[in-house]
């Protein structure tokens, strides 16, 4: 009785153990490092061409994923020779406004010289930075710092 | 069109600072504040009428003021008008002393005023009540519009007498008011008395805008705007509300400040990913480089005799705090703490640095000397930066955002003021949500 109510109990953590290393695993899924890999936030420019790419904390470097991303971006301004896009840089708010501001002019400027490196027109690219002014994700999270710290390619009108 | 201020300011007695008087020490965080009595002031009965001011309230008003004053240095206790024994004209000509002890008070503010000719004089003393003493008495005349500012100047005459340190209180706080959601916010300049009366807005909000800082005649603010969605440097008259932007940078420029001259501007020039420090005079408009590194540099703040900047570069990988010669030679960096330092200030009275300092994901506001030693940290909270000195560099404003739920619930931007000795920690009422606070210099010296 007393042996098969401590059973139950072992069941229950090792249950709950589980399920609880299944949701932290869903949710890493999501970033590596502290870089956003999800597509929650992501909006096309095209037909499988994302219009964003993230980074890690307080850094601007460009993951593999990212020039992937940005090769396809490349491409596709080619073909569309008279489009003009400006970068967005963004940062998310765990940072000094001031520092931010510089942080998100770094990143939109790394994705200008990755496609100016595929023949693109650095004429054809402006870049404004926004620092932590235009959250994608309001939440005060990991994952929402992650998906804010990001570099927007938009279509100019 | 300027607005003219003029203050007639008279001494009614004379007196002398070598008496041994009531002190109050403010270097210390005051577990003991001062009780002090102040007296509604006495409205004279030949006053003339006023269309928009009650003339009959004002005696009351103005003490009320005072008192809110002083009640937020945590360095005085204001006491109950209701324990007071004698009748402001009264006690303004001589109050009973040993009447005004039994209730504990060890200072006492009397006061009369009245209006003539549309002039409102006002006059009051500072009482030394265990010494039995005159300490100060002092009389104004001036419109009677500037009401409230002859209740922040006598606060000032009065926190002077007593601590031997300048004042505070006839000053303005110019601010970015903030509403909307947290990812579309609507910001403003704003402006208000310290005290947080007389709230004025000074753009509409159409564009985004951050970081203002007051000249040192606080007639004109620097800030950055995204107007045209070009963010810029741009330079505002507060009285005109004429607005320019300040040089012609082909990419962003950021993090504004006025040298202690007022002459020039310094900020940060944003090109191709790297931020340096440059600076703009004013009359001659010639733009200057400070520093050149491939880094970030930027919060650019100068020390008060105009000899020294510090500012905030992540050339070591990581923010730290940084001072040089103003002409940019002889780099030094000065914080090697744990943690991130960013928003490097110089105080007012050239000793110390305040700076904002991020640890194990935890925001603090600190002080430090100038060369880096001395850290003290005074606040720690989720989120919170942007330290501005009060004129007397006693107290610091900053401000303070809230942690949020999904779709930035519970989120919210408030000013905060906190002394140095790290005590009488105060949240600042605004109207709306608020932001980079900048702290003027005493209005009238």
């Amino acid at each position: 009785m007393n042996f098969n109510k401590n059973l139950r109990n072992i069941f229950l953590i090792l249950f709950a153990t589980l399920a609880l290393s299944a949701c932290s695993t869903a949710k890493k899924s999501q970033t590596s490092g502290d870089v956003y890999t999800g597509t929650e936030t992501v909006e096309y420019l095209a037909s499988g061409v994302k219009d964003r790419v993230f980074f890690a904390t307080n850094k601007s470097s460009l993951t593999s994923a990212s020039r992937e991303t940005l090769r396809k971006q490349a491409t596709f301004l080619r073909k569309n020779k008279k489009l003009n896009v400006t970068v967005e840089g963004h940062a998310d708010e765990r940072g000094t406004r001031e520092y931010n501001l510089a942080l998100g002019e770094r990143r939109a400027n790394a994705v200008k010289d990755y496609l100016m490196t595929y023949g693109i027109s650095g004429k054809r690219i402006s870049v404004i930075s926004y620092g932590k002014e235009r959250p994608v994700n309001s939440e005060s999270t990991p994952l929402a710092w992650s998906q804010n710290r990001r570099s927007v390619t938009v279509k100019v009108k | 069109m300027r607005q003219i201020i003029t203050f007639l300011i008279l001494y009614l007695s004379s007196f002398s600072y070598l008496n041994a008087l009531i002190k109050v020490d403010i270097t210390r965080g005051n577990l003991d504040p001062l009780p002090i009595a102040v007296s509604p002031l006495h409205v004279e009965n030949n006053s003339e009428k006023l269309e928009k001011i009650d003339i009959k309230k004002l005696g009351i008003n103005i003490s009320a003021i005072i008192e809110k004053n002083f009640k937020s240095t945590g360095l005085f206790n204001p006491l109950k008008k209701e324990a007071f024994v004698q009748k402001p004209d009264i006690a303004h000509l001589k109050p009973r002393f040993e009447d005004w002890r039994l209730i504990k008070a060890q200072a006492l503010i009397t006061g009369k005023l009245s209006v003539k000719n549309n002039k409102l004089k006002v006059e009051f003393r500072l009482w030394d009540l265990t010494a039995s003493k005159e300490m100060i008495a002092l009389s104004f005349t001036t419109t009677p519009t500037n009401w409230r500012r002859v209740a922040h100047i006598i606060s000032d005459k009065i926190y002077e007498r007593l601590t031997g340190e300048a004042g505070y209180f006839d000053t303005r706080i110019i601010y970015v008011a903030e509403s909307g959601p947290k990812n579309q916010r609507v910001k403003k300049l704003a402006i208000m008395d310290q005290d947080g009366a007389k709230t004025k807005y000074l753009t509409l909000g159409n564009e985004l805008v951050l970081t203002p800082r007051f000249n040192p005649s606080n007639q004109m603010v620097t800030y950055l705007s995204y107007f045209r969605n070009l963010p810029r440097v741009y330079l505002l008259d507060i009285e005109t509300g004429k607005q320019e932007v300040v040089g012609n940078f082909p990419g962003m420029t950021f993090a504004p400040r006025f040298s202690p001259d007022g002459k020039k501007i310094i900020m940060s020039f944003a090109k191709d990913g790297n931020s340096d420090i440059f600076t703009m005079d004013m009359e001659t408009r010639v733009v200057e480089r400070i520093t050149e590194h491939s880094s970030i540099d930027t919060s650019p703040s100068y020390s008060p005799d105009g000899k020294y900047i510090c500012f905030n570069s992540d050339r070591s990988g990581l923010q730290q705090i940084y001072v040089m010669k103003s002409d940019g030679t002889n780099v030094k960096r000065i914080t090697f703490g744990n943690g991130i330092y960013g928003t490097p200030v110089w105080s007012p009275r050239g000793d110390l640095i305040a700076f904002t300092k991020v640890r194990k994901g935890r925001f603090y506001i600190g002080v430090m000397r100038s060369d880096g030693t001395g850290e003290r940290l005074l606040t720690e909270n989720f989120y919170q930066e942007a330290p501005s000195w009060s004129p007397n560099g006693r107290v610091l404003v900053f401000y303070r955002e809230t942690k949020s739920g999904p779709q930035g619930k519970g989120f919210s931007a408030k000013l905060w003021s906190i002394d140095i000795t790290g005590y009488n920690e105060r949240k600042i009422k605004t109207e709306t949500d608020a932001s980079d606070p900048s702290w003027s210099s005493l209005l009238s010296k």
